[in-house]
Order: C-alpha cells, then sequence, then structure tokens
C-alpha cells in the first residue's frame, strides 16, 4: 500500500559559483583542447533517429559592453518532436533532449543542431537553454520560442505573463532560414543592455 | 497563471530558491559580473513544462576510470604530481533525501595552479599526466568520489594581487533541470577563502562555509591519500510524495 511521508526542508541549497573561464576543461575537455573521455557528453541533442523537422540555432552571447562572452557555455533541455520529454514517456532510439555547446572561441558564434521540440501544453514550442560562463555567478535560465508558432507563443502562459512586447521579443529566434538542409534560426542572447533577454527563476 | 492544478502530470515543484543563500548577478567586486549581469530581475515561473525532467545518464555515458583524476589522464603506471586526495560526499535534496545516479563532474588546476587550457597561460608547468577532469555517478545513497591531487592556488586578473584558493570546479544534474548547479568546492583552513571575491559574491558565511570541504581522517587511507568530504544540496520538491511500502512498517 501507498503511504504519504511529508518533505521538509532541512537543508539549504549549495550555494552557486562561477563556471569560469576554464568550464570547457571540465564539461567539454575537446573544446579546452585535449580528448581525454571515450565519450564526451552532449554533442548529440537528438540522435539519429528523431523524427520531425532537423534545425539548427545559431547565435552569439553578448555582454552588456557590447561583446561577444566567448567562453559561454550553453546547455539545452528539450522534448522531442511529439513534445516528450526523455523520462516522461517513450522518445526515439537515441534523442537525449540535452545538449551542450561550446562556442567558437574566435567569433563568439554558437551553434546547436537538433530537432523542433514539439509543444507541450500549455506551453508554445521552445528549447530551454541554460548559461554559464566566467563573470557569471549563477547559470542563467532562458528559453528560445519559434516565430512561426505565432497563435501558440500568443497563447504561451510564459510569454504572456511577460506584458511587454519588446521582453517578449528577446525570447524569439528570427526567421528560419534554410541552411545545408537544416532550417537554421537565429537567436542572440544579450546578458546586459537595452536588449536585454529575459531570463527565469524557475 | 490559473492552469497551475492541472499543468502536465502533476508533478510538484521545487522549493523557490533561496535567494539570500546564493550570489546576485551583479557583484561588482568582481569585475567581469560588471557586464555579465542581468539588470532586470529574474522573471519568477512557479511551474514550468519541463518540471520533474532532466538530462539521464547512466554507466554507459562513462569510462570506468573518468573518476580517477589522478591517473586518468596518465601515462600507463604514472600518476599526475601532487598531494594524492580524495574528495568524496553525497548529494542530497533540500528535503535531505538523497540524489541517487546522478552525474557529477569536476575540473581543476593541477598541483602549480595551472589548467591543461588553450586559454591559460599562468608559468607554472603543465603536468603531462593530469587532464584537470573528471565525473561519475552518485551510488544508490547519493555517494560520490574522485581521486585526484589537491589543486594549487592561481592568480587571476580581478586585481593587482589576487589569487583564487584552491578549489574543485563542481557540475551536478540532479532528478530535474530546474536543480542544475555548478560551484566549486574549498579546503578548510585556506587563508585565501576570506580574500577571494568570487568566493565573496555569496552573500551568507554559512553558505560559504557549505562549500568549504573538511579534513576526513575516517576516509583517509593510511600511508596513501588524504580524504576530504564536500556534501552538496540541490533543489527539494515541495509536495509530498508516495513510497511504496508494506503496511505497518
Ligand atoms: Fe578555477
Amino acid at each position: 500500500m501507498s503511504q504519504m511521508r511529508p518533505n521538509t526542508k532541512v537543508l539549504h541549497e549549495t550555494a552557486s559559483q562561477t563556471a569560469g573561464p576554464y568550464v570547457h576543461i571540465g564539461l567539454a575537455p575537446r573544446a579546452a583542447g585535449f580528448d581525454i573521455y571515450e565519450k564526451e557528453s552532449g554533442h548529440d541533442i537528438a540522435g539519429p533517429y528523431a523524427e520531425g523537422q532537423r534545425i539548427r540555432v545559431e547565435g552569439i552571447v553578448w555582454d552588456g559592453d557590447g561583446n561577444p562572452v566567448k567562453d559561454v557555455l550553453l546547455e539545452v533541455w528539450q522534448p522531442n518532436a511529439a513534445g516528450v520529454f526523455v523520462g516522461k514517456g517513450d522518445v526515439e532510439e537515441g534523442f537525449r533532449g540535452w545538449g551542450r555547446i561550446a562556442c567558437d572561441f574566435e567569433t563568439g558564434l554558437y551553434r546547436v543542431d537538433t530537432v523542433k521540440p514539439g509543444a507541450v501544453a500549455p506551453e508554445a514550442p521552445h528549447l530551454n537553454l541554460w548559461i554559464v560562463a566566467r563573470g557569471i555567478n549563477i547559470g542563467l535560465n532562458t528559453r528560445m520560442y519559434f516565430p512561426e508558432e505565432a497563435a501558440a507563443n500568443a497563447a504561451d502562459p510564459v510569454l504572456t505573463k511577460l506584458d511587454d512586447a519588446a521582453l517578449r521579443e528577446t525570447l524569439i529566434a528570427d526567421t528560419g532560414t534554410d541552411v545545408e538542409g537544416y532550417l537554421t534560426y537565429r537567436f542572440d542572447i544579450a546578458l546586459q543592455g537595452a536588449r536585454e533577454t529575459v531570463f527565469f527563476d524557475i | 497563471m490559473t492552469s497551475e492544478a492541472t499543468f502536465l502530470d502533476g508533478q510538484p515543484s521545487l522549493y523557490p530558491r533561496d535567494w539570500s543563500r546564493q550570489p546576485a548577478a551583479h557583484t561588482p567586486d568582481y569585475k567581469t559580473t560588471r557586464a555579465r549581469s542581468p539588470r532586470r530581475p529574474l522573471v519568477r515561473l512557479d511551474q514550468v513544462s519541463h518540471e520533474g525532467s532532466g538530462p539521464l545518464f547512466n554507466h554507459e555515458d562513462l569510462g570506468d576510470h573518468d573518476w580517477d583524476l589522478l591517473t586518468n589522464f596518465a601515462a600507463p603506471g604514472t600518476t599526475a604530481i601532487g598531494p594524492r586526495l580524495i574528495v568524496h560526499g553525497r548529494v542530497l535534496d533540500e528535503n535531505a533525501r538523497p540524489v541517487p545516479n546522478t552525474l557529477v563532474e569536476c575540473w581543476q588546476a593541477n598541483a602549480g595552479g595551472r589548467y591543461r587550457h588553450k586559454v591559460d597561460t599562468y608559468l607554472a608547468a603543465i603536468d603531462p599526466n593530469f587532464g584537470g577532469c573528471g565525473r561519475t555517478l552518485t551510488d544508490e545513497h547519493g555517494q560520490y568520489r574522485f581521486r585526484t591531487i589537491m589543486p594549487g592556488a592561481y592568480p587571476w586578473p580581478n586585481g593587482p594581487n589576487t589569487w583564487r584558493p584552491a578549489h574543485i570546479h563542481f557540475s551536478i544534474f540532479g532528478h530535474s533541470f530546474s536543480q542544475r548547479l555548478i560551484t566549486q568546492c574549498y579546503f578548510e583552513g585556506d587563508p585565501f577563502i576570506p580574500l577571494c571575491a568570487i568566493v565573496k559574491t555569496i552573500p551568507s558565511p554559512e553558505a560559504i562555509d557549505a562549500l568549504t570541504a573538511r579534513l576526513d581522517m575516517e576516509t583517509t587511507i593510511p600511508h596513501d591519500t588524504v580524504a576530504y568530504k564536500f556534501d552538496i544540496v540541490l533543489r527539494g520538491r515541495r509536495a509530498s510524495f508516495f513510497e511504496n511500502r508494506p503496511e505497518g512498517t
């Protein structure tokens, strides 16, 4: 028989500290310049058998001085094209839903190759993004929504929580164009400044 | 939001993050935060569609020696240079429940304070037998363990004479993407801890103390390796949950 045990908050969450400039050593050693793990995690979000539209998302994370944040590391968490998260139901073999992306150290450009996520009601399709870097004390959570999903976006409980259209705009990618067979979106993230992206406390 | 009651499959949400124990984004004494800190408050979301889900990892994702930084990059028959060290502990949630089978990753400088990274130019030598990263899964009791060497303190360009205390960077997943955490583990007695602008981004002395690993003589292996204990706490779930157990036990 099932029995309910009450939860009691008795401990405090460990404090966050910046990932620092050498985050790649731990989380993406090949980007740091060496190969140590037989399988480095986070390079393939969707796997070979995922259904749905193959997409690519590219962009730059900008600081408040207008410079690219070249040491940034992003993680993506998304459901498959049917709107199913790993661990919540059946997904295609090899679909992880999670990716880890170091950007180009010269240009600051990041690139995510995946499939377009399905909607999980009542929210519109989106990628969950988590951003760490030197100078970021605690990982920043944001989202990328799709410009072609105007109706779903208009009903999305997170977007509609933002009463200023300019704030909503910071979460919606530019219109996708076809590049090398990928529907490619541009999504820049501003840590600070006039076009500062909306970040969430989730 | 009015849809909370029917949101998704009824996953209880996490306790709200306790911001009295977490660093603010803008901490100007740590200079790099000045241009990299959002200035608008975070938008609080009570429930999100990915509540209760997060990346899953298993033993097939890892190599057998990934947890052992002492040898995982060393030539056969050699080890990294430096004081031999075990860092171990438990990953728990705020309800003091163990977090089993979750990925813990770490990275650190070598014993001289030098990182194996394209952009680290500190004059301390690279150790050819030390990569500086490790990863492991917690066991069913939330336990993790790394074997490594004591990292060295190193200078950083925050001020004219600023040094980081010896530290190991930790990355932890938990079972929900909202539990995702990166932090740093310090070592008790290090005189650089109270001087460090990154440490001082944390507003709570107790929270800083909780980042300070303790010498653990019980786990220390005589004539072999010194151990330090470092427990990690991830956010916990607010609601009660059901457990299958026989009646009357
Ligand atoms: Fe460091």
